[in-house]
């Protein structure tokens, strides 16, 4: 008996963008599978030709509603570096605290609300708040400790205002910093809970490891989110964020309207693992130990532990954060200049968005005006990594109920907590 | 009473809306009381032709988004443009500054005229379908969206603000952002954001669209008073009201 089937996803759902799955089987064998990114692009690179230095932030934080902050400050350390503009180290702090707000932000959506409910069985978190309300409470919780710390910091939720080449328009005040340390004291009991949480649920991630290379920021003494080289898992190599075209190998393909990317092999990955594996052996104590209960060890290559590689950093940010807010405040805080006389030049900035390492490069001329731009999107980096899973995860689990085949390729496609805004924006799964 | 089913739909944007939904934290669940998502992609599997509202977060790009869009209206008893994206097209309208060609050119390279990279000119929803309710603002405020759906649920005729963000900024005590020397849009711009972006340092970029019927004339005396010109009123303008254009 000849068995053919297809999954056809049109728009994988709880991600952020479009993307689509598509499966063809027959006889117990995978024919064919493919991600798709169908988004509709939005070309901000040549939007932004034209427009001054000091608008350029604001533009490009609209990429992505969810990585904005970390679009924020790829642009205005790109606008800095092409003008040679050096920043106080207060500013440099802050950056980072805004940073972490959200990378909690993030993080706390992308396992709570879109993530859990393939643990815990179901098609949204709204079920989940009749099931599980102590668990939803305590994501909220976590999920507007994230806000209120990018608000303090970067004055709005989403799409910060104060963050701009040179400083800052705003800095928080003495007391909103003191409020934004007691919220994240409080929260450390509710991080631990989601540990919990999650420790019961692992082993609902398939077991399946594929190694690939990692690639992130890399800092000799620190956890880095925003300083450091571009590193790999496959080579000692520390390669300048100037160089990153050189690491990011952007090529077209038809599939997507996403440029899709590769280095040493046929894809990498990027994000909350790929930092892991670069950078573990510098998490805080905190964090290490979150690692320790998980078993998250470097070199951990299972695409589905992108999730607890997420935890374990919602921990580092908290841990870190508490101690640049007290470094601020022994400092004492002063307002920030930020009058730049534009000059003509090119830069580049680099930044770790909560999915992956971010890159952005401009040119401006002596007015200050853009006249080129290049986006290299985190999620962009992963697309080609995500079909190469899709090629060895999809044979492994062709004999399982279809439901089961689609639930795990979307749950794979979720665990890398894609933005396809970003990278256009993308995630459908078609069984076809 | 049986729940309003509401269901999402998502085009050109950063999706940052829909975020700011998430944002609204516990009273999600309260609004929960009211109304039923019955589709809403970046949250739910779930998916239905079924809906009573439909919310429309994006600009319009493309010639399949529009017959999507359409088929939306048909089926909607009511449509609500949510965000800048939607309501005015947003910083999506700096492409039209643009030719088509450069910019998928610009872009692409040498694989521009793939046919999956199409793309023509930014439209906000209300040039392809009939709008009911506008949400603006880029993003939008998590408040003025909690209000709207719980009127609709409720029955009631939404209102917002048709007044300039100079009302809210002054309410605040903020320094005039033309004392400083900038070029600010909130004399034109349509209040009910909380004038954020003044309140942290800002000028307005006037993402939530012009008010109804802008006062150009105290626009002008403003500009005048500070020595600006109509250009450099333009300049700003275009950051998200491209397609905005009064005299």
């Amino acid at each position: 008996m000849t068995k053919k089937f297809n999954i056809s996803v049109n728009h994988v759902t709880r991600v952020e963008g479009h993307g689509n799955i598509r499966l063809r089987a027959s006889d117990g064998k995978v024919e064919h599978v493919e991600w798709q990114v169908p988004e509709a692009p939005r070309f901000f690179e040549a939007m932004v030709r034209g427009r001054s230095f000091e608008d350029i932030q604001t533009i490009v934080s609209r990429i992505c509603g969810i990585c904005s902050v970390t679009h924020s400050l790829a642009a205005i350390k790109g606008i800095e570096d092409a003008m040679g503009i050096k920043v106080s180290k207060q500013t440099d702090k802050l950056r980072i605290l805004c940073h972490y707000g959200e990378q909690v932000e993030s993080h706390s959506l992308h396992v709570g609300y879109l993530v859990a409910p393939d643990l815990l069985g179901q098609k949204s978190v709204i079920p989940l708040i009749e099931s599980h309300p102590d668990v939803v409470k305590t994501v909220i919780r976590l999920h507007r400790l994230g806000n209120i710390w990018m608000e303090i910091i970067g004055g709005r939720m989403t799409h910060p205002i104060t963050l701009k080449p040179g400083g800052f328009t705003a800095i928080p005040s003495e007391q909103k910093l003191l409020e934004l340390k007691k919220a994240m004291e409080d929260a450390i009991p509710d991080v631990k809970i989601l540990i919990e949480v999650l420790l019961s649920l692992v082993d609902k991630f398939p077991a399946f490891d594929r190694d690939t290379e990692y690639i992130a920021l890399n800092h000799p003494d620190y956890y880095t989110f925003y300083h450091g080289d571009i590193a790999s898992t496959d080579t000692d190599e520390k390669v300048p964020v100037h160089e990153f075209e050189r690491v990011a190998n952007e090529y077209v393909v038809p599939q997507s309207t996403a440029k899709w990317c590769k280095w040493h092999r046929d894809s990498y990955a990027v994000g909350a693992l790929a930092r892991f594996n670069q950078n573990a052996e510098k998490l805080m104590p905190m964090a290490a130990e979150t690692a320790k209960q998980f078993g998250l060890t470097k070199g951990a290559c299972n695409p589905y532990l992108n999730n607890v590689a997420q935890v374990v950093e919602c921990v580092q940010v908290v841990e870190h954060g508490l101690q640049l807010i007290d470094e601020l405040l022994t400092t004492g805080l002063k307002p920030e200049p930020v009058k730049v006389e534009p000059r003509a030049g090119e830069g580049v900035g680099c930044v770790e968005a909560p999915r992956g390492i971010l890159f952005h490069r401009y040119e401006f001329d002596e007015k200050g005006l853009c006249t080129k731009a290049n986006i290299c999107i985190p999620t962009g980096q992963n697309h080609a990594n995500i079909q190469k899973d899709f090629e060895a995860l999809a044979p492994q689990i062709i004999d399982r109920p279809q439901d089961e085949i689609r639930l795990l390729l979307e749950m794979l496609v979720r665990s890398y907590d894609p933005c396809i805004s970003c990278s256009t924006h993308f995630l459908d799964v078609e069984f076809v | 009473m049986s729940k309003l089913k509401v269901a999402f739909f998502d085009f050109a944007c950063c999706e940052g809306c829909q975020l700011q939904v998430y944002n609204l934290e516990e009273e999600i669940i309260d609004l929960l009381e009211l109304v039923e998502p019955v589709e809403w992609r970046e949250a739910m599997s779930d998916q239905s032709d079924d809906y009573d509202v439909a919310i429309i977060e994006g600009s319009i790009t493309r010639i399949e988004d529009e017959q999507r869009l359409k088929a939306i209206r048909e089926k909607a008893q009511v449509l609500i443009a949510l965000g800048a994206c939607a309501t005015t097209g947003g910083v999506n309208n700096l492409k039209n500054n643009f030719d088509m060609q450069d910019v998928k050119e610009c872009v692409y390279g040498k694989d521009a005229n793939m046919p999956h990279l199409d793309t023509y000119p930014t439209k906000a929803v209300n040039e392809v379908v009939k709008v009911d309710y506008m949400i603006p603002g880029c993003p939008i405020n998590i408040k003025e969206f909690s209000y709207i759906v719980r009127c609709l649920a409720l029955g009631k005729e939404p209102k917002i603000p048709d007044y300039a963000v100079c009302v809210e900024c002054k309410m605040k005590e903020n320094v005039c952002r033309f004392e400083y020397g900038e070029i600010c849009l909130g004399p034109i711009t349509r209040a009910g954001c909380d004038a954020k972006c003044p309140s942290s340092g800002m000028w307005c970029f006037g993402c939530r669209g012009f008010v109804d019927n802008p006062n150009v004339n105290a626009a002008k005396d403003v500009m005048a008073e500070y020595g600006k010109t109509h250009d450099d009123l333009r300049g700003k303008m275009l950051l998200f009201g491209s397609k905005q254009e009064f005299e």
